[in-house]
């Protein structure tokens, strides 16, 4: 192939992929259409903002207390079941408190531990990973230091212990689950921080003499956000577990408030006659983290579709 | 190698002062001690009396460094609920707990590691759409609620296995399942991603042009590239199920150290408290350190190196 052939073809391809480029639709569009036609995200989407509209208007979808108790008509079992009946769709409990009702209460608390402890946990893992990333040397080894004392710890007996400790509030659940998960953060965020910052936009940035702060949040932290939400979603779905778990326990929400988990361990006297009142609340539990995980999921296979696997 | 291990080495004895320091620390957030230990009823002089017995009016890093000591010469103190010394509370434990923690353990790896490796082979198949199904649920579900509901089913309904206790073999079933479950999808999809990258590799393309057989390309080239993290995470897994068996523990009522450290935070019995936690979390530190040295010895970038 001569010389003149090669600049030709060259020509040629260069012309061709920059007409591509041209009429390739913007990034933007490109992920709508891929959030649009991804099954798992629409399905995370609706049942998480499902979940979230009832834990808002719960009060106008339900005439019953979530603390009144009605004992003649304690045990009532659900509509399904032969004597059930429409005035308790989901039957009521040992206490003869509306279990749809409770149940719709109970989301408060599993939406607020989740998001307030991935918000906590994102904030402390975010900033640790991307001072570790950005300076590396030695300020990174004193950052993988505190992952690896934080990986050692045994998660939730440190959180029952600081919860037998500091009482068992919604606020104090919410704080020891987010000091408690950070680690997943700093590792995400430190390894595409690394990554980042040899790109000549942060080189530029270094030359024209931004402030390192500036620096970190201006043009490295909004190239992890992404992956700060996948995380996010993960890290919420765990703390929603943990928080069930330890209010199964006996050391997370304190009674009458309704959390999901302590309605399982409520209703766990009554599991070998009235078993609804064990898998109802089970299910919700199961369904809403089924929908924040595939939520993140999609999230990931729309931001990153190279990153699945 | 040696220069590898030996870092390593020195970080695994830094981790674990730090977290003995927490873990000493974790109790004495609470405020007064002694005024918890001496009752409710207890005037200010008892207090300081009871104070003064468990040598809790001393400055905290003597209390801490006389602690340590103590600890390193298998001293944990006594259980404030029973008096019996913390070393003879967990020694009888530990058995219940490490026999539960390394079933859920085989259980999971039996199951993930064939259906990952499946599921890899076959990729967007029914099987890796079922394997993958497994993991979204295993990491969904609420382990006690899923022991409640093996109670329920296989407890109650068909009377297949006993519901508490710890006296056979029997009893470690439905534990196992739960605490299997929870870990499996780890796993499984760690076995999945190896299998997937480490078949796409050139070193398979040449076993194939070889004409090498499947099987032996599957399970003796690809497999054992891709299981170099999944012994990684077997031990972390073993040393999160030390701790995090906690939940299975108290549902199943299984007297292992789980249970044990729930009872313990019930009773604001501090010294088996704090003693578990630091014990979980050596044994976490010392299990990732045996991964590090066999992963040395399987990879030989790092065992050259």
């Amino acid at each position: 192939m001569t010389s003149i052939e090669t600049i030709r073809l060259d020509a040629a391809l260069g012309r061709d992929s920059a007409v591509a480029e041209l009429q390739s639709p913007s990034p933007r569009i490109v992920m709508r259409r891929r959030a649009l036609t991804h099954p798992g995200f629409l399905f995370g989407c609706a049942i998480l903002l499902l979940t979230i509209l009832v834990a808002i208007f719960a009060p106008l979808l339900t005439s019953y207390d979530p603390f009144g108790q009605d004992l003649p008509h304690r045990l009532t079992p659900p509509v399904w079941s032969p004597k059930g009946s429409w005035a308790h769709i989901l039957g009521t409990d040992g206490l003869g408190r509306d279990y749809l009702t409770r149940l719709m209460y109970g989301s408060r608390i599993s939406l607020t531990v989740g998001f307030g402890a991935a918000a906590i946990a994102g904030f402390i893992g975010t900033s640790l990973g991307l001072i570790g990333g950005y300076f590396g040397g030695r300020i990174d080894a004193i950052v993988m230091y505190f992952v690896n004392v934080k990986l050692a710890l045994p998660g939730i007996l440190v959180a029952l212990s600081l919860i037998s400790v500091f009482g068992g509030s919604v606020a104090v659940v919410v704080v020891v689950l987010g000091v408690l998960f950070w680690d997943r953060f700093v590792v995400v965020t430190r390894t595409v921080t690394q990554q980042v910052r040899v790109n000549d936009y942060v080189t530029a940035a270094e030359a024209v003499g931004a402030s390192r702060l500036r620096i970190i949040l201006g043009e490295i932290l909004p190239n992890v956000l992404n992956q700060i939400i996948v995380i996010a979603s993960l890290e919420m779905a765990v703390a929603i577990l943990v928080e069930a778990a330890l209010s199964f326990l006996g050391l997370g929400i304190r009674p009458p408030t309704p959390s999901w988990g302590l309605m399982i361990s409520e209703g766990r006297n009554f599991m070998f006659f009235q078993p609804y009142l064990v898998t109802i609340p089970g299910v919700a539990i199961l369904v809403l983290v089924i929908a924040i995980n595939m939520l993140g999921d999609g999230i990931r296979d729309i931001t990153a579709p190279e990153g699945r696997n | 190698m040696v220069r590898f291990l030996a870092h390593r080495a020195i970080i695994a004895v830094l981790v674990a002062i730090t977290v003995s320091i927490i873990g000493f620390t974790l109790l004495r957030l609470s405020g007064d001690l002694a005024a918890a230990l001496a009752g409710d009823t207890a005037k200010p002089e008892q207090i300081a009396q009871t104070a003064h017995m468990y040598g809790l009016d001393r400055p905290l890093y003597a209390q801490y460094l006389d602690w340590a000591g103590k600890a390193l010469s298998g001293d944990l103190g006594r259980s404030l609920f029973s008096n019996e010394p913390v070393t003879f509370l967990i020694a009888t434990r530990i058995g219940v707990t490490i026999q539960l923690s390394f079933m859920a353990l085989v259980f999971a790896l039996v199951i993930s590691i064939p259906l990952g490796v499946l599921a890899a082979t076959r990729p967007n198949s029914w099987i890796d759409r079922m394997a993958l199904g497994l993991a979204v649920f295993g990491q969904a579900i609420p382990n006690f609620w899923f022991g409640l509901i093996l109670i329920i089913v296989f407890g109650v309904s068909l009377r297949w296995l006993p519901i508490s206790g710890s006296d056979s073999f029997s009893h470690f079933i439905m534990p196992m399942v739960t605490l299997g479950v929870s870990i499996m999808p780890a796993f499984m999809r760690l076995t999945r991603t190896g299998m997937l990258d480490a078949l796409e590799s050139d070193y398979i393309r040449t076993a194939r042009a070889k004409g090498l057989s499947a099987p032996s390309i599957l399970f003796k080239h690809a497999l054992r590239n891709a299981i170099l993290p999944v012994v990684s995470l077997t031990a972390v897994s073993l040393g999160f199920l030390l701790g995090g068996s906690v939940i299975v523990e108290s549902v199943f009522a299984l007297n292992g150290i789980g249970f044990l450290a729930f009872q313990s935070i019930l009773r604001t019995d501090f010294p088996v408290v704090q003693s578990i936690v630091v014990f979980v979390s050596f044994a976490y530190i010392f299990l990732t350190f045996l991964s590090d040295v066999v992963n040395a010895y399987l990879d030989p970038r790092i065992r050259l190196g």
